[in-house]
């Protein structure tokens, strides 16, 4: 017999918004800045206009870091030398990523966002591949590649 | 909460502002309790006791687009309502219902502040007259108490019979309007 998926229903978008805000912010916050008030503010206006074309509730909280990105990398690619804040963050779960994360700022927006995403989000590939519009090995790529950058830039100082 | 109130505000009034937003609801406080009211561009669309599971009603009926805002117009006509200041509400109302319920309420919508009917006027008013039980279920579903005054209907002997929010509320809603209650 076929297994049957549950498909799992939309939530209204106040749920929606409260589950995702907070965690949206920060990760702008890691990309953008100071920048990222107004980038926050898009990035749920986009999901609000986006809101009734959802065809089901899976991956919300993926899909929220899609609009983000994508509003990050435009801001990135308008406005390339943003500032970070400095801000440290409880919920960074990899002390080495923590370390690191400070020199991500160096890096080309794609795989800013890709090793921002990786690491600091622990976002798998196919995922993060959503998020900037590619193919899983290119995310996987743009995040390596990332890494190596920042390593060197490590071994520089 | 990471996102400061004011962030969270700006992001809120621009969503109305950009008309993104189905539906809005608040938590309103009131002598009977705290109520969930609702409104749609439209205007008032939902009104109750409990809050629980009302946001996915909303998105069901109105779309999903729902988003806690607060609705300044509904909180003063239900502050002054309580009050004793006002006698019938000015809101716009959002009603999608059934015919024959949209019938019934808009008869409810005609009985006056400080009255008592039964379920069985109500119904000959509609042109039902045996429909009295209908009429009950009519009045236990809906979607606006206070502002449709199901709680002005009560058995064809006086007794209070029944009320969504529970008698207690009914017959406070009934004192604060000063009709005249069963013994």
């Amino acid at each position: 017999m076929m297994a049957v998926m549950k498909e799992e229903g939309i939530p209204p978008f106040e749920r929606f918004y409260l589950a995702h805000c907070d965690e949206v912010l920060r990760y702008l916050r890691r990309l953008l800045g100071q920048r990222a008030e107004d980038a926050w503010q898009e990035t749920f206006l986009r999901a609000l206009r986006a809101y009734p074309r959802l065809e089901h509730g899976q991956h919300l909280r993926a899909w929220a870091f899609t609009i983000a990105t994508r509003v990050a990398m435009d801001d990135l690619r308008a406005k390339p030398t943003p500032l970070v804040d400095g801000r440290t963050d409880e919920e960074l779960r990899m002390p080495a990523y923590r370390e690191l994360e400070h020199l991500t700022a160096e890096l080309p927006p794609t795989e800013r966002a890709a090793v921002v995403l990786r690491y600091g989000y622990d976002l798998d590939y196919e995922r993060i591949a959503e998020a900037l519009g590619s193919s899983a090995e290119a995310a996987r790529a743009a995040a390596s590649s990332g890494v190596r950058r920042i390593r060197r830039m490590e071994e520089g100082t | 909460m990471n996102v400061s109130p004011e962030l969270d505000a700006a992001f809120r009034a621009a969503a109305v502002r950009e008309g993104l937003v189905d539906v809005r609801y608040d938590l309103v406080a009131s002598p009977v309790g705290e109520l969930f009211v609702a409104a749609t561009e439209r205007g008032v669309c939902r009104i109750a006791y409990d809050p629980a599971g009302l946001d996915e009603e909303l998105g069901r009926t109105f779309g999903l687009r729902v988003l806690r805002m607060p609705l300044d117009n509904v909180r003063r006509e239900l502050d002054e309502y309580f009050e004793g200041r006002r006698h019938a509400f000015d809101l716009d109302l959002d009603i999608r219902v059934a015919p024959f319920y949209a019938d019934v309420l808009r008869e409810l919508a005609l009985v006056p502040y400080g009255a008592t009917t039964t379920y069985g006027a109500l119904a000959a008013r509609v042109g039902r007259p045996r429909a009295a039980r209908a009429v009950g279920t009519a009045m236990n579903r809906n979607p606006l108490p206070i502002v449709l005054p199901c709680h002005r209907v009560v058995g064809s002997n006086g007794s209070l019979t029944g009320y969504a929010g529970g008698l207690a509320r009914k017959q406070t809603l009934l004192a604060l309007e000063g009709a005249a209650l069963p013994l």
